[in-house]
């Protein structure tokens, strides 16, 4: 029925468009010259007016409707009823609804509750009704008047173009109130979190275990929230990522952008950019089955005592992980330095290495530090893998070779399953969480910073 | 007419140049006399931008361009098997149509030759050699309380002036300019050709130009290219009063091209 309405309203509208079109054609003898704004212009500007104030009526009812409802059906219930406590009058109303409209009530139904939900029915179908009319309605008050707007003179262009504006900006709107939200959620779950458990413990403390028993003469029952163990384990694993992603990809991007035959770079740059589309979960089972006990045998060799799950194994191939990242950013950015910075140099007697290091890369060495940045930040944000392969242990260590556990590995294992959303643990994520976003956050304003001030800019 | 005795610093013989399959020099032979500016003139898409940047090699830059015939510089093949590009252009520099300099600072651009050849061995040698350079680009007075900025910060025809002040830092024999004026402005077009007539008593001077009168006014001799062949050449007095082939008169008469 709502379906039903929506496609009548959209293909009024589409009548509109052709009407509006035709109109503004004839008005002119089939001479589009002699108006201010093509036909088509005048076509939108009266679907405009056709289909917009209609769908807004729709969309107003259908979040209005149910308190609506509530309220009318609770202004006609007995007293016995308005009389209850909110909760017990809101169990009612649901109950209500779901005997009107075919669900699970809990319990017999009462006479009271019969009524209600006959009201509840009846007053769906009469909001149905009416709306429908009155959705059809504007529509094609508006399709009239907008129609009637169309002269030659008329700017319907302009018009068009503003509320195509407003649509536009609204779309970014909602991009940004979005990231909005979720910081602001972030920071008031959090807020909840260091209300139980100090900012300092949680920020400079060595202990992480965030199992809080059920009742208190259980072991360990309370928890430790000292993160620092945690961020450990992430640097570590980020500094192993990127100690393989960065040479390796800088390289790649040098042969592919200044040494590779164009034949060459055809296959290689999309067999590259291959490695960015395996998803993580498969790199993980890549690291936790293949590389982990790789290394651990390499380690026993050698009379090494590795860790089957160690911080090596998950940073080694998150470091492969990102290497298309950096070579892929890279080469477009060494590509994008001019040809004639290239013919300068090599004009001068430069060798072709020397041409790269002393003119080419310094050159694109703020796009190169740009891709080094985010991959920075796709580091410290990747979570399958460590979660697969990098272990839960919050050990406080250095040596790559034990296991340790990451941020994101953390917050995955404080929320997975069932959980009661007010404990210390649970929202020990959120404070992980904000910390995270804020780490990055620095990041990126730090390396915005550097790569102005180092930025050698060319035309 | 002591000049035209000594032997020519450059000199072409049946020069072809293909880019893939298009033939774009045909059996060109022309002699480049030392210590003089020779003028290469012609419509657009004539070859003489080819021919130049065959002279330092540019062209190997080029995927599918091909140099046959004879070229060499002081009677050394330059195409030949033994000859090492990278020394052949610290020989013969070059200036670009549109000013290249590099995004580092005006001090860096003209010092970038001289460290990577080598030439200067300690930071004073370096310091003097720059001053000299922007000094013989007429450029030192405007720039010299300000050698650490940036070279992409001054105007299109002090770029310019950088860049010429760069090629002649490595002390090259033969300087090749390919247009070097297209991009700027009349003044400083002027100051880049009075610079070029001043570059003659230590350099040797190629220099790619559209603009008759420049040609006229800055060379001695003068090459006349039309489709990809080597029409007239010969002194620049005679050329533009008196030329020998009907399509050069046709050309400097602005009759086309």
């Amino acid at each position: 029925m709502n379906l039903l309405l929506l496609a009548v309203l959209l293909a009024l509208a589409g009548a509109a468009y052709l009407l509006g079109r035709r109109r503004a054609t004839k008005l002119v003898g089939g001479d589009p010259r002699a108006l201010h704004s093509r036909p088509t212009y005048h076509g939108y500007y009266v679907a405009l007016w056709c289909g917009l104030p209609a769908l807004a009526l729709v969309l107003v009812w259908w979040l209005a409707q149910p308190q609506v409802l509530d309220r009318v059906v609770l202004a006609e219930a007995p007293a016995s009823v308005q009389q209850l406590p909110p909760e017990r009058v809101d169990l009612f109303l649901r109950d209500a609804r779901s005997l009107a409209y075919g669900g699970v009530t809990s319990g017999t139904p009462t006479p009271e509750l019969e009524r209600a939900a006959e009201r509840f029915r009846s007053l769906q179908t009469a909001g149905r009704v009416g709306l429908s009319a009155a959705a059809l309605s504007l529509a094609v008050a508006g399709l009239t008047w907008g129609r009637r707007r169309v002269s030659p003179e008329f700017r319907a262009r302009n018009a068009v173009e503003r509320s195509l504006d407003v649509f536009l900006v609204s779309c970014s709107t909602v991009a940004i109130l979005t990231t909005i939200g979720i910081v602001l959620s972030l920071i008031f779950e959090a807020a909840r979190f260091f209300a139980l458990v100090s900012p300092t413990e949680f920020l400079f403390g060595t202990q992480w275990s965030p199992q809080t028993a059920l009742r208190a003469d259980q072991v360990g029952s309370s928890g430790a929230f000292g993160a620092i163990p945690v961020f450990a384990g992430t640097l570590v694993i980020t500094i192993i990522a990127m100690a393989v992603a960065v040479p390796v990809g800088l390289m790649a991007a040098i042969y592919l952008s200044e040494y590779a035959r164009s034949s060459a770079r055809a296959v290689l740059k999309p067999v590259l950019e291959v490695l960015a589309g395996v998803p993580t979960v498969v790199y993980g089972f890549f690291a936790a089955l293949t590389v982990g006990p790789v290394i651990r045998g390499i380690g026993n060799t050698v009379g090494l005592d590795v860790a089957s799950e160690s911080a090596l194994g998950a940073g080694l191939v998150m470091g492969i992980m990102i290497i298309p990242f950096v070579s892929s950013l890279s080469d477009d950015v060494i590509s994008a330095v001019p040809q004639a910075m290239r013919d300068g140099a090599l004009g001068l007697g430069s060798t072709k290495s020397e041409m790269i290091k002393r003119v080419v890369l310094p050159a694109a060495l703020h796009g190169i530090v740009g891709a080094v940045l985010l991959a920075v930040s796709r580091a410290i944000g990747e979570t399958m893998i460590v979660v697969m392969a990098a272990g839960l242990a919050a050990n406080l260590t250095a040596n790559p070779l034990e296991a340790v556990t990451t941020v994101t590995v953390q917050i995955v294992t404080l929320l997975v399953g069932d959980q009661e959303f007010d404990s210390a643990k649970t929202l020990a994520a959120f404070a992980l969480g904000l910390v995270l976003f804020f780490v990055t956050l620095v990041l990126n304003v730090i390396a915005l910073r550097v790569v102005r001030r180092y930025r050698e800019q060319y035309e | 007419m002591a000049l035209a005795s000594t032997l020519p610093k450059i000199v072409a013989r049946d020069v072809d140049c293909f880019y893939g399959d298009k033939q774009a020099l045909f059996c060109v032979n022309l002699d480049i006399s030392e210590k003089q500016v020779t003028a290469l003139i012609g419509p657009s898409g004539c070859g003489k931008s080819t021919f130049l940047r065959c002279l330092n090699r540019m062209n190997d830059v080029i995927d599918g361009c091909r140099v046959t015939g004879k070229l060499e510089l002081d009677a050394e093949d330059i195409y030949g098997p033994d000859v090492d590009v990278v020394k052949l252009r610290a020989r013969v520099g070059m200036v670009f149509q549109k000013p290249n300099p590099f995004p580092k600072s005006i001090y860096e651009n003209v010092a970038y030759g001289p460290r990577i050849h080598g030439l200067v061995s300690n930071r004073g040698e370096l310091d003097e050699l720059v001053e000299w350079s922007l000094e013989k680009a007429g450029l030192l007075g405007e720039v010299k309380d300000r050698l650490q900025e940036p070279g992409t910060g001054l105007s299109g025809g002090q770029q310019q002036r950088l860049c010429i002040a760069r090629a002649i830092a490595v002390s090259p024999e033969v300087i090749l300019m390919d247009e070097p004026c297209s991009a700027l402005d009349p003044i400083a077009t002027a100051k880049i050709e009075e610079l070029t007539d001043e570059l003659r008593e230590n350099f040797t001077n190629v220099i790619v130009t559209h603009n008759m009168q420049q040609a006229a006014r800055v060379s001695q001799r003068t090459a006349f290219f039309h489709l990809g062949i080597l029409v007239e050449e010969g002194e620049t007095g005679k050329i533009f009063t008196n030329p020998g082939n009907e399509r050069t008169q046709d050309y400097i008469t602005g009759r086309f091209g």
